[in-house]
């Protein structure tokens, strides 16, 4: 782990202008024709559907303690009927797409850079280009295109779920109605709250299929580089989502949406 | 040049970084040769076969393919002169994701049309499986397969196209005596088959015996030495020695 972060942090300026780079050409790259549709709807059901059942039980989980836990200060304040409202807007706005990005940075991120390293390894990508297959194409282009339309999914998937959680939640000490309890949040959020947290995710997404592919794409000979290039892939990753997290607010912040 | 030579290196550098690789180094195969490279691990034989190939870009020097240049091609031509060689990876470079047949499938998806694809697929993948004795693994994953099969899948799947040039890299690495010798053989059963020249890097003394015409001895980035199997093992020079004894 502490060599990981070493030769990261030796290379850290270079590393974000090959990054960049590789980021530019896949933009150069998803313009050209010929696409690669079957390759792409065969990695959107490996990134959402393998991604679902974990994604699904973490956000039930956080609606569920997120709530349990608030009670106590609203109730401290006499606010406890501010309880649902409270608690679906942390969840919108925040919590549930981060946390959905966080887990598919580990999953996705991890499964794609090991993915593509081993390939890189074993030729596969050379073999890909011998044979008259753009390799970026075939296995960049459709990789981060569906993880970009993946994560959003996923995320508004973790919203409804952890809503769920969230009522859940409420009703084990309180009661609060299923028809009440939709009318709350609902009435507690505005599109100043779901948009722009469903257009970050995105960017999520965009980051964390990035960012596997460049690890993967160009993983180092040896096993050895291929399990550093998926370490390294979910690190760069998670750090990525947090800091699109931060630009993310400011701007929302800045355009008044808050 | 157009001396039926099908494939002409000349003066081929390549470095990286301060690595100088291949210095000055130059070759010409005929039509219907097998040629083999031999030289040391770490001496540049990979990085040459991918230079020819252009998947490595050299630093200088001129590549000529069935006189055609490939340096100086857009892709589109580099494609269509790529098919025309088939490439077998020291590591198979099998697509793990895919069966057998959809590994041989592969190159056919650039380079022949969909209606192709339908009438003449199925017939192509048996007949390339067929020609390495191995027409029954069509529907396995190449995980299923011992590392003897891999070779033979890998080198169908380079057949799928019907090569003029099949270039090898260290065909015999890693597999047991009895297997190597399995493949050798193959690999002349294979070149008459369809007529073609082939690139052999090895070290594996036996492949060598097996399948040469000519050997090149690649020591210090250059074409050291070039003769026939037999006048090289009787060489008294100490570098070539090396390698025989
Ligand atoms: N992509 C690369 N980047 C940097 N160095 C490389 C690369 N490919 C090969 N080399 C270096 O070139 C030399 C020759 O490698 P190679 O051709 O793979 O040897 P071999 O003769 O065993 O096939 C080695 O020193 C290797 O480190
Ligand atoms: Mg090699």
């Amino acid at each position: 782990m502490y060599k990981v972060f070493k030769i990261e942090e030796s290379n850290f300026l270079i590393e974000i202008g090959n990054i960049s780079k590789f980021a530019g050409r896949f933009f150069r790259e998803v313009i050209k024709p010929k696409q690669e549709y079957r390759e792409f709807l065969n990695q959107c059901y490996w990134i959402g559907f393998k991604t679902l059942t974990l994604v699904g039980i973490t956000a039930f989980i956080m609606g569920l303690v997120l709530t349990i836990q608030s009670r106590p200060t609203l109730v401290e304040f006499g606010a406890e009927s501010m309880l649902p409202a409270m608690v679906s807007v942390s969840l919108i706005r925040e919590i549930a797409p981060v946390i959905t990005a966080l887990i598919c940075a580990g999953k996705i991120g991890s499964g794609i850079g090991a993915e593509l390293g081993s390939m890189r390894v074993t030729e596969q990508i050379d073999a890909m280009e011998v044979s008259g297959t753009n390799p970026f194409k075939y296995l960049v282009v459709t990789r981060v295109m569906a993880a970009t339309l993946m994560v959003p999914v996923l995320s508004s998937l973790a919203n409804a779920i952890s809503l769920y959680g969230g009522y859940l939640g409420v009703n084990i000490r309180g009661s609060v109605s299923w028809d009440l309890y939709w009318f709350q949040v609902f009435d507690a959020m505005s599109f100043g709250d779901i948009i722009p947290s469903m257009i970050k995710t995105f960017f999520f997404g965009f980051a964390i299929g990035i960012i596997g592919c460049y690890m993967g794409y160009f993983s180092k000979k040896g096993t050895e580089g291929v399990g550093r290039s998926a370490t390294t892939a979910v690190i760069v990753a998670s750090l990525l989502v947090f800091i699109i997290d931060l630009i993310a607010v400011q701007v929302t912040d800045l355009l008044g949406l808050t | 040049m157009g001396n039926n030579s099908i494939v002409e290196v000349k003066n081929l550098y390549k470095s990286f970084g301060s690595n100088h690789v291949l210095k000055d180094f130059s070759m010409s195969v005929k039509a219907g040769e097998n040629m083999v490279v031999l030289g040391k691990s770490g001496s540049g034989k990979s990085v040459l076969i991918k230079c020819i190939i252009n998947l490595i870009e050299a630093d200088r020097g001129d590549i000529k393919i069935l006189d055609q240049s490939i340096q100086d091609m857009d892709e589109d031509e580099v494609d269509k002169l790529r098919a025309q060689i088939g490439f077998l990876f020291q590591s198979n470079a099998l697509y793990d994701s895919m069966t057998v047949r959809e590994n041989l499938e592969f190159p056919l998806r650039r380079h022949w049309s969909r209606e192709q694809r339908k009438m003449g697929a199925e017939h192509a993948v048996i007949e390339a499986l067929t020609d390495v004795g191995l027409a029954h693994t069509i529907d396995m994953m190449p995980s299923e397969l011992s590392g003897g099969m891999k070779k033979r899948v890998a080198l169908a799947r380079s057949l799928i196209l019907k090569p003029r040039v099949i270039l090898y890299d260290e065909p015999t690495t890693g597999l047991d005596p009895i297997t190597s010798r399995e493949i050798s053989e193959l690999m002349v059963t294979v070149q008459k088959k369809y007529n073609a020249s082939s690139i052999i890097i090895s070290h594996d003394m036996n492949c060598i015996r097996i399948t040469s015409n000519r050997v090149i001895m690649l020591i210090d980035g250059k074409n050291y030495s070039e003769d026939t199997f037999e006048n090289l093992q009787k060489s008294t020079d100490p570098k070539i020695r090396e390698f025989f004894d």
